[in-house]
């Protein structure tokens, strides 16, 4: 970014929370059912139908609130925001106003093992999904699935604090990981459960007052955001070095042509005539709810990163890939219980158990192996009765099976032959079949033992000792 | 006496005492439907009779082996035709809604049915319970049994006008500003506005939320307490519903109503109100005083706020109410449209007539940036002082007695130029409705051969002693056992 504007933006993240049921009636929250099939009278807003506020609603979206550091008002009320749009049943969608749930929060953004800044959230208020139009672009005609109508979204608002296209980037991450740790949402922006709409200004660098906005839609993934926004920098950069105004106004990021282009003006902005609902009473919360809800929280991640760095020596990148998801980070300190080196857990936690994870497409929580298991191959590795090749795959064989590692070392017989007798046969035998290796050996190039190790490794299946049978190696050839 | 003609208690007692079936009470109705309806015009839509006479035959054959889900068990009646009724059209007097049929009932519709009693047809009504006469129903107009060139109040206009012609026991209105307690007014039957809250609104079609209340219109008030003791209670599925034990209202009447405290406005008998319609009332306050009631005039200074109010929170509430008719889902859709603007436009056009679309738009104008504070939040202001209004008054006072509407039944077409005029016939009824308090409408008289109505309020849940004072009054008026006499050519001149 050159010197002379400072990029200026804010957020409006929507988020599907993950209740049993949707926010107003009995219908299951499920994604991806046949389209009108997961609907009610309620949800599809018929003609007499009324809302009954699911309450389990309210304790997710309290520990988001209270994760983001907010507020949370002990009197909140439901508004209705009206506009017609045929994935909005009844032509109004119930949502909060002037007093939402929560309000004044914040998120710590850090990078490299530190806050680069803090970001405040101005309000948190819970709301209804709408359904989804299906297009049909060979007949010319609309589809509407009111699946998703009714599913209970929070809408996390943040203040113009962000720098850079690059912070909104990790603001998301941060954010997608408080609610995966709080078990908020899924947060699966391909299937629409989180979705950010962008603001974004410039103004000259050192002033105070904010620029012309310029509102961003339909990036479906935390790199569009970053790219839509990259783009929305240069193009609002040119217009001002050129003398012109931005214009106030919407915008909507093309995927495919990596530009945004206008979708609407201020001057045809919604007036949304909000006002109380009528149909629900307010809701009132008691502290003692709040602070139940308070002692349920569990440690953010943002805490945990920095702990991990901390008590356990790891660099900001280990800390950071093993604090990305609540369960990763779990299995790390469960193995620990196990086995305390926290070094060497990490390597292979992030190494191997990462590499097994990504070629089998699963997460840590949906495996056979446990802490537990790491934590005996670790022990049997530090015994020093099996090679580390081996030690590889012990423990794909674990996370295939859930056998536990000495299980999987006894029934393979694959302890570390350290026996000088049993190894001497094989080293006699290597030097019979390699002469020429041992004739280079002994003209001088030390170098030809490597050559011979490697030989009898192949042979024992890399049960031998390396150690061991390099110096008796050594010995019989002669230093 | 004919059998049509019975109270619905007395039909429930001859049925409790095998003196008839309810086959009997069911073609009795069928019959004087065939007789009057053509005149009356209350029906928008007549159940079939194979349907309600299979029915009443199942009920019928259950009573025979001693079992009755109620005591109305085998008693027609009917629903205004903005309660949802399963498979049955529920048009709400609207073109938009004409050929809709909900797939699901309402809690008011469940409870019936649960009861026994015996559905016969939906009633006509403003549409989407917008007017006072019933004249803005999308279909025909309905004429009140009285005098048919008049109407019949509104928007329950129906269901009070087919009670009063007999032909059904008793029947269910909505009151959003006195829906239900006008159109009793003068039809010369018993309307009564519970409590908010006090009966589920679940699945009644919205016109304002707020103010929307179900009740009974009835011949007299035992009837109105024993519907009222059926459809009301606590329903999970309405959170403005109010959780309370059930009451027995019945368990009330006959008791001794001496010592009342009933407070009389004068806010409530100023201008605008007919010489007829404050006679006939004045008459009901001496009769009070005669049973050893304490009647005393008081103050309710915020009352002239109501009107006005009343049509900027109702309004407000309509407009997002029915913003979901818009062709997309369910209902009427406008044919030849090229985008979805124009469905929009084009739908709601054509679907709704006129009194809504006035509504629609001063509710969405009410609501607008720019205004929402001066007019919405200003009105919901002049809710709270209203509100106070009548608090102050319990404090000291059991009820309060006013005149129901300032004039009793006009002629059709009369003020159908004039909307504002049409809307002063709320002006002694939309206090309740924004307070939230019950409010029953009962006749007490005859002006120029036209019922005139009283109205008793109370305090939010007394509807038990409400209808102890109104029975023990009802009994002194005299009205009881009036009748409209409809003849054949729709002609009616004398009371008999």
């Amino acid at each position: 970014m050159s010197p002379e504007y400072e990029v200026v933006i804010g957020l409006e993240v929507h988020v599907e929370l993950l209740t049993e049921s949707k926010i107003f009636c009995s219908c299951p929250n499920r994604f991806g059912e046949a389209p009108n099939t997961n609907v009610c009278p309620v949800c599809l807003g018929l003609p007499g139908s009324l809302p009954v506020f699911n309450e389990s609603v309210l304790e997710l979206a309290v520990r988001a609130s209270l994760a983001l550091n907010c507020t949370v008002s002990s009197y909140s009320k439901f508004d209705r925001k009206n506009y017609f749009y045929p994935d909005l049943p009844k032509a109004y969608q119930v949502s909060q106003y002037d007093f939402p749930l929560a309000k004044e929060g914040f998120l710590d953004l850090l990078k490299d093992g530190r806050s680069i800044r803090k970001v405040r959230i101005e309000r948190l208020h819970l709301e209804e999904d709408a359904g989804k139009l299906i297009h049909d672009q060979k007949e010319s005609i609309s589809y509407v699935d009111y699946n998703r109508c009714g599913v209970p979204l929070v809408e996390i608002v943040t203040a113009p604090d962000l720098r850079s296209p690059g912070e909104a980037h990790l603001f998301l991450d941060w954010l997608k990981k408080i609610l995966l740790y709080t078990g908020v949402s899924d947060c699966k922006m391909e299937e629409g459960s989180l979705r950010c709409d962008a603001n974004i200004s410039l103004r000259p660098s050192g002033t105070e007052t904010l620029g012309r906005k310029v509102e961003i839609k339909n990036m479906n993934s935390f790199r569009a955001v970053q790219k839509g926004l990259e783009y929305e920098v240069i193009r609002q950069k040119q217009i001002l070095r050129a003398g012109g105004r931005v214009a106030m106004e919407t915008r909507r990021w093309d995927e495919e042509k990596g530009v945004t282009a206008e979708m609407r003006g201020k001057e045809e902005a919604h007036d949304y005539r909000y006002f109380p609902e009528p149909d629900l009473p307010p809701l009132m919360l008691d502290e003692n709810f709040l602070s139940r809800m308070k002692g349920e929280l569990p440690e953010l991640p943002e805490k945990r990163y920095l702990r991990f760095m901390e008590s356990y020596g790891l660099s900001p990148y280990q800390a950071e890939i093993i604090t990305s998801s609540k369960n990763l980070a779990d299995f790390f300190e469960d193995t620990l219980l196990h086995y305390p080196h926290s070094q060497k857990v990490s390597n292979w936690l992030t190494g191997e158990l990462f590499g097994l994870l990504k070629t089998s497409v699963k997460e840590i929580d949906d495996i056979p192996l446990t802490p537990l298991h790491l934590g005996e191959l670790l022990k049997i590795l530090d015994e020093g009765t099996l090679s580390s090749t081996l030690a590889k795959e012990v423990l794909e064989e674990s996370f295939l099976s859930g056998k536990l590692p000495r299980e999987i070392v006894q029934e393979k017989g694959l302890l570390q032959i350290s026996g000088e007798k049993e190894l001497l046969l094989i080293v006699e035998d290597v030097i019979n079949n390699y002469p020429a290796a041992v004739k280079d050996y002994s003209d001088g190039n030390k170098k030809a033992v490597g050559f011979l190790v490697g030989q009898a490794m192949k042979q024992t299946r890399g049960q031998a000792n390396p150690q061991v049978i390099t110096e008796l190696f050594k010995k019989r050839l002669g230093k | 006496m004919n059998l049509y003609e019975k109270t619905a208690y007395d039909a429930a007692m001859a049925l409790e005492k095998k003196e008839v079936t309810s086959v009997e009470l069911v073609e009795s109705v069928l019959g004087r439907i065939s007789e009057v309806e053509k005149n009356v015009k209350g029906f928008i839509h007549l159940i079939e009779r194979e349907t309600i006479l299979e029915e009443a035959r199942e009920i019928d054959r259950l009573r025979a082996k001693g079992q009755r889900s109620s005591i109305l068990a085998g008693v027609p009646m009917a629903l205004k035709d903005n309660m949802c009724t399963m498979g049955i059209p529920t048009t709400c007097a609207s073109r938009i809604l004409e050929d809709y049929r909900p797939p699901y009932n309402a809690h008011v519709t469940e409870k019936l049915q649960q009861a026994g009693t015996v559905l016969i047809g939906k009633a006509n009504m403003d549409e989407f319970a917008m007017g006072s006469s019933t004249e803005n129903s999308a279909f025909y107009p309905t004429h009140n049994p009285w005098d048919t060139n008049r109407v019949p109040g509104g928007s329950s206009g129906g269901s009070a006008a087919l009670v009063a012609a007999d032909e059904v026991f008793f029947s269910l209105g909505s009151d959003t500003g006195g829906s239900v307690r006008q159109p009793a007014s003068l039809c010369g039957v018993v309307g009564l506005k519970p409590t908010y809250g006090l009966v589920s609104r679940y699945g009644l079609i919205a016109f304002a939320s707020s103010l929307d209340q179900i009740g009974p219109l009835t011949k007299d008030v035992r009837d109105c307490a024993m519907v009222l003791e059926i459809i009301a209670g606590n329903d999970s599925r309405d959170s403005t519903s109010v959780p309370r034990e059930k009451e027995s209202y019945s368990s009330y009447l006959g008791r001794d109503i001496k010592g009342f405290k009933v407070a009389m406005p004068k806010e409530y008998f100023q201008e605008g109100i007919e010489e007829a319609v404050r006679e006939s009332v004045m008459n009901a306050v001496v009769l009070c005083i005669k049973l050893g009631v304490e009647v005393e005039e008081v103050s309710m200074p915020h009352t002239s706020y109501a009107l006005p109010c009343y049509y900027l929170v109702g309004t407000a509430e309509a407009s997002s109410n029915l913003a979901r008719y818009d062709g997309v889902q369910y209902g009427f859709r406008a044919p030849d449209q090229d985008n979805l603007i124009e469905l929009y436009l084009k739908t709601r056009s054509q679907g709704f007539g006129s009194e809504v679309k006035r509504r629609i738009m001063l509710g969405t104008y009410a609501l607008s940036s720019g205004y929402y504070d001066a007019y919405y939040l200003n009105s919901l202001k002049a809710r709270t002082l209203i509100r106070q209004d009548f608090e102050n008054v319990f404090q000291n006072y059991d009820l309060i007695i006013t005149p129901t509407s300032p004039s009793p039944a006009f002629v059709r077409g009369e003020r159908l130029d004039d909307p504002l005029t049409m809307y002063l016939s709320d002006i002694y009824t939309t206090t309740a409705n924004l307070a939230g308090v019950p409010a029953i409408s009962i006749p007490c008289g005859l002006a120029d051969g036209l019922p005139v109505g009283l109205q008793i309020i109370g305090r939010p849940f007394d509807e038990g002693r409400m209808l102890q004072f109104c029975f023990a009054l009802e009994k002194m008026l005299g009205f009881k056992g009036l009748k409209p006499k409809i003849s054949a050519d729709g002609v009616l001149k004398d009371v008999s």
